[in-house]
């Protein structure tokens, strides 16, 4: 059986009955260096290396397209990220999906930034965004794997928060999120604005039409560095991280599977296997 | 700056990502059923604008320069079923070249417009049962009746033949010989008298359709010819142009392919204890190979540069058709070669990619007539 919870109150304007008359959704986005070329560690930071070209995370093209449908034709689509070099190319891939305009913090000394600092700087560059309706963020990124950065700048927007959310439903100035669970899911409803993660493959992400890409170069990206958004050197990056990477290992290697011959009976031993395993 | 800007390499991942998500989960089913669904993969591609880039915004192309068509076309080529890439290849570059250069706004709204959204699917119908690459020498008919004209003849081995909606036909308007009196007209399938009198059971290409087609007294009206009446021939001329060197885009694409996919085997399969790729015979061939493909590639974008100035591109269409043609059957060999046994099976890619790729020395100019025009071209020739 479903549950049903209902988060924190939360008043919010521009509402319709029914619906949102027009709505803004904010997504964060992540720019991560291409995941089909051998990535590399930073033997002094133990960090990735994200010096190359970067595209967009893969994870948060759902986010991107489910902000789009949310918005449809009555509504703005807006991206925040944070990435080193100016680096834009991820932003232009979701700017061609849809998008409207992006805000980009990019400077030196957010280099070492852990996820709590992430949190802070994108809930400062959320602000930048104008007014929203709604945040949008994937669970987890596809190269840092923390799944935590979405309801820090939660907390730190004193927002509520829904996580893994499979599906989203706009109703008046309230969400109706089917959130994923091991068992099933769960049906919360939530009061707008709010900060919900989005898992992979709820919506099929579109392809950036032709002239999608075209038009994506002339839209807005609003580059800042952290002094626009009123944060101190000292409190980002390497200086202000509240986490140390002690350690880097590599993983074990997978254990080879086993063989079976069939002999006939061979059906038996796949029986029993998939009965440990509680499978069947 | 490179060839490329950033919008042409967002361009190519969506080429890309389309083949691999779109195409290539149903290539097996289509290649073993004979033909793909043109009608739920073509609007799919018009509303991306992938049909219609370098026509006129007007009637919902995109306007783009030709790099873009290269870069499509590479991509296509990159498929596992190039009949699919072939077909493609005919709506964008072979049967809509003249309709947009030379038809008239009326034809183009109804004909071009559907063709670039992907609504209606297009054939070339040139080649005839007693004329393949002797254009000149073909013996359909179309004869004027009052503000009509009635088309009668025979057009063999035409691409989307059976799913067409309509051909773009090379068709003698009047009885003047050779390669005079000749006009390309509209002839929408759906009239009376056209019909299919026969699916061609082909060597590769096979998952798309190829047809024969009968006009038995089709009436049309005289307002679908293209462009002027009775300079069809040249405009077909100028039309091969824009085929011939997406044949050589798209083989450019498929060798660059096989040969990372051959590569990846020889890695990976092991023989007297070692990994193939480590005989250095195999490995020096396959570097053989990649050189002829990056030159190949690079005389293909001077030629998208060129047609980009405006300039005339026989020369370069001739010469790439030729090439790319002999190269990729060169590469489809080996890549089978160096497969061994399973490369001759016919659930490895190889099998097909040989039987694919001997079409492009045959089809859209064979490559003793390419010769024939670079001889002539060149002025190695005595009559």
């Amino acid at each position: 059986m479903p549950s049903t919870v209902v988060a924190g109150s939360f008043c919010y304007r521009r509402v319709t009955v029914g619906k949102l008359s027009y709505m803004n959704v904010v997504v964060c986005v992540k720019q991560i260096p291409d995941p089909a070329d051998p990535g590399a560690l930073d033997p002094t930071t133990k960090t990735l290396k994200r010096d190359g070209k970067l595209i967009l995370d893969e994870s948060d093209s759902y986010g991107v397209e489910m902000a789009l449908q949310l918005v449809g034709d009555s509504g703005e689509v807006t991206l925040v990220s944070m990435a080193p070099n100016g680096e834009v190319s991820g932003l232009r891939t979701a700017l061609a999906m849809g998008a409207a305009k992006a805000v980009l913090v990019s400077d030196d000394a957010l280099k070492g930034s852990d996820s709590l600092t992430t949190a802070k700087v994108l809930a400062k560059a959320i602000g930048r965004a104008g007014d929203y309706d709604l945040v949008l963020a994937a669970t987890e990124s596809s190269d840092g794997y923390t799944g935590t950065v979405p309801e820090q700048i939660a907390e730190v927007l004193g927002l509520p928060s829904v996580t893994f959310a499979k599906s989203i439903t706009v109703d008046g100035s309230s969400i109706k999120v089917d959130r994923q669970t091991e068992a099933g899911y769960d049906e919360v409803t939530c009061p707008l604005p709010a900060v919900v993660s989005v898992t992979a493959g709820v919506v099929e992400p579109r392809y950036p039409s032709f002239k999608g890409i075209m038009a994506a170069k002339s839209k807005p990206v609003d580059q800042v560095g952290i002094a626009d958004l009123g944060l101190d050197a000292g409190a980002v990056g390497w200086a202000g991280a509240g986490q140390e990477i002690v350690e880097v290992v590599a993983a074990e290697a997978r254990e080879a599977g086993e063989v079976i011959e069939d002999d006939g009976e061979a059906y038996n031993r796949i029986v029993t296997f998939l009965s440990d395993l509680k499978v069947i | 700056m490179g060839l490329f800007t950033e919008e042409h390499d967002m361009f190519r991942t969506l080429v890309r990502d389309f083949v691999e998500g779109e195409i290539e989960p149903h290539a097996e089913e289509w290649e073993a059923s004979g033909m793909f669904p043109a009608r739920e993969l073509f609007p799919k591609l018009g509303a991306l604008g992938l049909l219609g880039l370098q026509y006129e915004a007007e009637y919902g192309g995109g306007e783009a320069d030709p790099i873009y068509q290269a870069i499509f076309a590479e991509e296509m080529g990159r498929m596992s079923c190039l009949g699919v890439a072939m077909a493609i290849g005919v709506q964008t570059d072979m049967a809509t070249p003249s309709l947009a250069r030379f038809g008239s706004p009326e034809l183009k709204e109804q004909f071009l417009r559907p063709a670039i959204a992907g609504t209606s699917i297009a054939a070339i119908g040139v080649t005839e049962p007693d004329a393949g690459s002797d254009v000149a020498g073909m013996r359909t008919k179309a004869v004027r009746d009052g503000d009509d004209l009635l088309v009668t003849g025979t057009k063999l081995y035409i691409t989307n033949g059976l799913q067409a909606d309509w051909v773009c036909l090379l068709a003698r308007t009047s009885d003047e010989g050779g390669s005079r009196g000749v006009s390309q007209v509209i002839v929408p399938t759906d009239s009376e008298g056209f019909s299919v009198s026969r699916k061609l059971n082909k060597l590769g290409m096979r998952s798309s359709d190829t047809a024969e087609l009968v006009f038995d007294n089709v009436r049309i009206p005289a307002a679908n010819i293209i462009g002027t009446e009775g300079r069809g021939f040249h405009q077909q001329m100028m039309q091969f142009q824009d085929e011939r060197m997406v044949a050589s885009y798209q083989m450019v694409g498929a060798m660059d392919h096989a040969l990372q996919r051959t590569a990846d085997y020889l890695k990976e399969r092991k023989a007297f204890g070692k990994p193939l790729m480590a005989n250095q015979h195999l490995a020096y061939e396959l570097a053989d190979l990649a050189s002829e493909v990056d030159l190949l590639r690079h005389y293909n974008y001077n030629a998208a540069e060129a047609a980009k100035r405006g300039e005339d591109i026989t020369r370069f269409a001739t010469v790439a058709k030729l090439r790319s043609a002999r190269l990729a059957r060169k590469v489809a060999d080996i890549c089978l070669q160096f497969h061994g046994g399973v490369g001759y099976m016919e659930e490895t890619w190889t099998a097909r990619f040989f039987r694919d790729t001997r079409l492009w020395s045959i089809g859209g100019g064979a490559d003793e007539v390419m010769l024939r025009t670079l001889a002539r071209m060149d002025g190695f020739w005595a009559d």
